[in-house]
């Protein structure tokens, strides 16, 4: 029952307000009690990371890996400079659900970076937006100003020993900062190329000092956690997956949208709340989780649940949670070729097989969709993927080889036919070049 | 022939931004900075470059390599509105590539041109994060405006238009 799904109890919690980015409002639901409890020494970072362990969240920028694991990483005790890194940097095709934290409640995420800094030991922050985020960007000034005025951000917080810096970035245009170890090197005013790990940010990081970089959702779930308590949080999910993701539905739904909803949501729901798939077509294909993650056809994902071992039992993942809708018009060659022009455009270049990789993978795509395609590049490209996949040093190569495999693997006939006929097995094709 | 200055006022916005980060680490305000310039003065000259890094008091190459990896950043001069079109999947999805078409009838350009008056110049730029409103449009890297068709193109580019007169 689509009615009885609740929505946005956890980083949207503020929406239905006035105003719901000011202090006020953030205030009123009860906003930075908890950050004034750590403040007065009643809630003990030890019991911070433990609560967000138990909660069971999990990074929601698309890796999805521990996020009190990684919390525990960095030794506060350990003399020195620490930082706190926020991403928001959220660049992922198909994503667009930290843009309303940071416009709407960026109270919420001040709070949480101010806890996470604390929890790890560091005073200083920073919250990286990308940089088209302009209006984001000021929105997250004002919070910020109206915070410090408050006396809960700056030196001597609330009158304590505590003091937390924050800074809000802005970058200049590139996917890749995205990714946690070419933030740090953005952030020092550099390319953004990724780093060889070990060693990890924990250890080397910002500036060579111990840092945690976390997502804006991530970031913006703790002080409800802790508020609500684990169990609470956890028990919104399924057993594997706790607590809410938001998801932002983009493609050929009637009413796209973002939406905040418990884990474990089946895709069946999270679609009716988008009005179905627009003119009455049948469900194609989905990109679950932004368009690094594999596509899962249509008929499979009807089936299926919205959580992490929902989308691993489809062979896909939730990723950042956006979810990219096809319907039965749409030609899986112009739309494989869109996303592989993306990955081309942004790769950085660092690495060989990413670098070349992503041009040979667009060329030989480009000279299907022109009528040069052979049936046996629909292998070649598969082959190319291949081996991208996992000879790079971030994560960037299994972006781009995940859809071009799975693309391949579910609907090998259109390609095929593509290469043999020179064009579109799906008739009216027009978009896509 | 005197030493060629960034504008004060570019440069107090600079001082003020570096101060986000530890004083030993002046690269770090590279990023923005090349943005503050490129506010002022449209695009990113070699001279403006040369400026900064001297301001900052770094080596150019280390404001070059940044200037050339960004994809905001304009090493030529651009119109006074960027038009950025997004060409990433939800866009595609929802007509992003016929609502560039009918910008370049419209406009008489194509991606990377700049129209003859000097107003307008086209760009395909990749996922805003605005997907749920698609298509999107940028304009000059920071105006959202988003589920566009041909008809709020015609609306928003008058709108521009007039209000260049």
């Amino acid at each position: 029952m689509t009615n009885a799904i609740k929505q946005n109890q956890v980083c949207y919690r503020t929406f239905h307000l006035d105003q719901p980015w000011s202090l006020e409002s953030y205030e009123k639901i009860g906003g930075y009690k908890i950050w004034k409890s750590v403040v007065a020494g009643e809630i003990k970072p030890d019991f911070i990371i433990q609560s967000i362990k138990d909660s069971m969240l999990m990074g929601r920028g698309g890796a999805g890996f521990p996020t009190g694991l990684k919390m525990g990483f960095v030794n506060r005790d350990k003399p020195g400079q620490k930082y706190l890194v926020c991403n928001s940097d959220e660049s992922e095709p198909g994503t667009s659900k930290d843009r309303f934290i940071l416009s709407k409640n960026p109270h919420q995420l001040i709070e949480g970076m101010a806890i996470a800094a604390y929890t790890m030991g560091a005073t200083v922050a920073y919250n990286y937006m990308r940089g088209e985020f302009m209006h984001e960007f000021n929105q997250c000034e004002k919070a910020l100003q109206e915070a410090k005025e408050a006396g809960l951000i700056g030196h001597h917080v609330l009158g304590s020993k505590i003091s937390i810096q924050i800074h809000n970035l802005i970058g200049a245009g590139a996917y890749i900062v995205g990714e946690e170890t070419a933030m740090l090197e953005s952030l020092e005013g550099k390319r953004a190329m990724p780093r060889y790990k070990p060693p990890f940010p924990a250890n080397y990081g910002l500036y060579g000092k111990p840092t945690t970089v976390n997502n804006t959702e991530s970031l913006a779930s703790i002080p409800v956690i802790l508020e609500k308590g684990a169990e609470w949080f956890k028990s919104l999910g399924t057993e594997k997956s706790g607590g809410t993701k938001i998801f932002s539905v983009s493609g050929h739904v009637a009413k796209p949208g973002v939406f905040e909803l418990p884990l474990g949501t089946s895709f069946k729901d999270l679609l009716k709340l988008c009005g179905g798939i627009r003119n009455n077509r049948g469900c194609k294909a989905v990109i679950p989780g932004g368009s690094s993650m594999k596509v899962v056809p249509g008929k499979t994902m009807l089936g299926a649940e919205m959580s992490y071992e929902g989308m691993k039992a489809v062979n896909s993942a939730i990723g950042s949670g956006g979810v990219i809708v096809m319907d039965d018009c749409t030609c899986m060659v112009h739309a494989l070729t869109c996303i592989v022009k993306f990955y081309r455009d942004e790769s950085c270049g660092q690495c060989t097989p990413c670098r070349e990789g992503t041009g040979w993978l667009h060329e030989m795509l480009l000279d299907i969709l022109s009528g040069k395609g052979k049936v046996e590049d629909v292998d070649r490209l598969v082959d190319v993927a291949n081996k991208i996949e996992g000879r790079t040093i971030c994560a960037f190569g299994e972006a781009v080889a995940w859809p071009v495999q799975s693309f391949i693997e579910h609907f090998r006939d259109e390609f095929v036919y593509f290469c043999r006929n020179g064009e579109s097995m799906i008739s009216g094709t027009k978009n896509g070049k | 022939m005197s030493e060629y200055q960034l504008d004060q006022s570019v440069l107090k916005k600079i001082d003020q931004w570096a101060k986000k980060f530890p004083k030993e680490q002046p690269r770090s305000a590279v990023i923005k900075s090349l943005r503050f310039i490129q506010d002022h003065y449209g695009w990113l000259s070699d001279r403006q470059l040369d400026a900064l890094a001297k301001h900052l008091n770094i080596p150019a190459i280390q404001v070059y390599e940044v200037a050339s990896f960004y994809s905001m950043y304009h090493r030529k001069p651009v119109g006074r509105y960027t038009i950025g079109i997004c060409d990433s999947i939800s866009c595609m999805l929802c007509g992003s590539h016929d609502l560039m078409h009918y910008i370049e009838n419209k406009l008489g350009v194509k991606p990377g041109e700049t129209t003859k008056d000097g107003l307008f110049t086209l760009e395909e730029v990749e996922c805003l994060a605005a997907c749920t409103k698609a298509p999107v449009l940028l304009i000059n890297g920071k105006d959202y405006y988003e589920n566009m068709d041909p008809k709020s193109v015609d609306d928003l580019l008058e709108k521009l238009s007039q209000g260049d007169s």
